[in-house]
């Protein structure tokens, strides 16, 4: 274990998997991004994302994903605080809870909202029966295959990865100082906006990143969600691979999609340099 | 009254995460073949379900990939990131930077970069892809949750074992491994767990013809998903709903006991 040749030959399996199945894959991206058919070099490809077709799509994921990501930030952020305000055996039990429906399939998830939310699905049959009911007339749900509905599903899909870095963030927090800080005369606000808000930072970093990147890049969820009149670049680059067939155009699009990507790394990387807020 | 209010609120995101898998569970007993409608009650999609031979096939491939690939990533990465902790500073975060990659880049990203790889070296698509693309995304797990294990190892024990005569791997084996151990245990049930829920990835990596069950519901989709698929996923969603209860209740158990013994 001492010594370095050692060191070196344990680190090798992995570094030449990293290199064969990591590094290389990427430049290829790269390579049929900033490519034609006959190999010669192009911005053709990287440019098409300015065509209003591919703008609208980058424009409505953007979209969709800030506000599903700032959803799951408000709905997460309480929750996690709940959770780490439980002590004892029985808070491992609750994180369990909350990952468990992970091992459910995400597609058939996702595939239960279109019954839930459709036309004559279990929401507008519930409000059916209500409206049966005197007094009451309430409007029937009609978001399916609207950009709501792929909101609810992007939330709903991916609130369990803002929940984890939030409460063990929450839960590393040293209860001593938030006891000096009320000491010394903070009320909750206080001590929530000034002391556990900035300490909790690196969690809420890693649950935007965890959020983000998948809701802005998904294909799945707006397609089952979204009908197929709304397409997110996601969609433009699915099909771009498999209907369409144009690989370079698709890696094109993925080149500009990675901008968004290393933009938000690069954040993460300065918010949480120790890996503090992973939820590993 | 605030407990209430904390109560209630936790019970309405349950409820959020939990609706569609109850709508899952219900729908397996539906005797009509529509998503839509309700046509009563029957427990024949539960029998009828192991004799599905897409299913099951589909089934198969995403146990075999599963297994396959967390293991392997375990072995990789375990080794990985006990090298990565004698390395120099420099090449650990150099190293890290790459294993966090297919992490942080877009899943959709990693699915089309093997696809070309493969495709330019001619490989063909199909199983072998599948368990190289699961293999790459799985390692990166193993080795978040086994670094942690290794930065709170004690140096000295290690070296006690040494002085007092162990041979270097017995002494690695029986005072650096039950430390770690459950480092490398949690990161295989992580990579396995990424394995079975993964779509996007495979989607890419998959050859004509092969199937994991996420493809298998994605292509169906459109066509209508067999009804066998629920009483599946009803299937596996209990037997992990058991096993985890059962662990956690082995560890509230044990807890008690220690604890018990701690005041005696």
């Amino acid at each position: 274990m001492k010594n370095k040749s050692f060191t070196a030959l344990m680190a090798s399996p992995y570094l030449i998997w990293a290199i064969a199945f990591i590094i290389i894959p990427l430049f290829m991206v790269f390579y049929y991004g900033l490519t034609n058919n006959d190999g010669t070099f192009t911005l053709e490809n990287v440019l098409a994302i300015t065509d209003p077709r591919h703008l609208k799509a980058l424009g409505i994921a953007m979209l969709l994903s800030v506000i599903s990501t700032i959803i799951c930030i408000l709905l997460a952020y309480p929750l996690a605080m709940i959770l780490a305000s439980k002590n004892g055996s029985k808070d491992k039990i609750i994180i369990m809870i909350f990952i468990l429906p992970m091992w459910m399939n995400f597609l058939l998830r996702i595939l239960a909202w279109q019954t839930i939310l459709e036309k004559n699905g279990v929401i507008n049959t519930f409000i059916e029966m209500f409206n049966a009911l005197p007094l009451f007339d309430l409007p029937l749900l009609n978001i399916i295959n609207t950009p709501y509905a792929i909101i609810l599903g992007m939330v709903y899909n991916f609130l369990p990865f803002m929940i984890l870095p939030l409460y063990n963030s929450l839960n590393k927090i040293d209860p001593n100082v938030v006891n000096a800080a009320k000491d010394l005369g903070a009320n909750n606000f206080q001590t929530f906006i000034r002391i556990i808000l900035p300490l909790t930072l690196p969690g809420i970093i890693s649950g935007i990143t965890m959020v983000f990147v998948p809701a802005l890049t998904t294909f799945a969820i707006s397609a089952m969600l979204g009908g197929s009149k709304i397409s997110l670049i996601g969609n433009i680059i699915e099909q771009e691979f498999s209907t369409a067939s144009n690989w370079h155009l698709g890696s094109g699009l993925s080149v500009v999609l990675m901008i968004f990507i290393i933009i938000s790394m690069i954040f993460s990387a300065i918010f949480d340099k120790d890996g503090e807020g992973n939820m590993l | 009254m605030t407990k209430v209010l904390k109560n209630i609120y936790m019970a309405l995101i349950i409820l959020f995460l939990y609706a569609p898998i109850l709508i899952m569970i219900v729908l397996s007993f539906n005797a009509g073949r529509s998503r839509a409608k309700w046509g009563g009650f029957t427990f024949n999609r539960y029998i009828t379900l192991f004799s599905n031979e897409d299913i099951m096939s589909a089934l198969s491939n995403t146990l075999l990939i599963a297994v396959l690939s967390s293991l392997i990533a375990t072995l990789i990465g375990t080794v990985a990131a006990l090298a990565m902790s004698k390395m120099r500073s420099i090449f650990r975060t150099t190293l890290m930077g790459i294993t966090n990659i297919p992490m942080l880049n877009a899943e959709i990203v990693t699915g089309i970069s093997l696809m070309l790889l493969f495709v330019t070296l001619g490989v063909r698509l199909g199983f072998g892809t599948m368990l190289i693309a699961h293999i790459t995304f799985n390692i990166p797990y193993v080795i978040l949750s086994v670094m942690p294990r290794i930065r709170q190892l004690n140096s000295s024990t290690y070296e006690a074992a040494l002085d007092l005569g162990a041979p270097p791997l017995k002494a690695f084996m029986k005072v650096v491994m039950p430390d770690l151990a459950p480092g490398i245990f949690s990161g295989l049930l992580m990579a396995f767990t990424m394995s079975i829920d993964d779509f996007i990835i495979t989607y890419f990596t998959q050859g004509a013809g092969i199937h994991t069950l996420s493809t298998k519901i994605y292509a169906s989709v459109r066509k209508g998903i067999q009804p066998e698929m629920y009483s599946l996923s009803t299937l596996i969603f209990v037997v992990v709903l058991l096993l985890l209860l059962s662990i956690n209740l082995i560890d509230v158990i044990s807890n008690k006991k220690a604890d018990k013994k701690r005041k005696d």
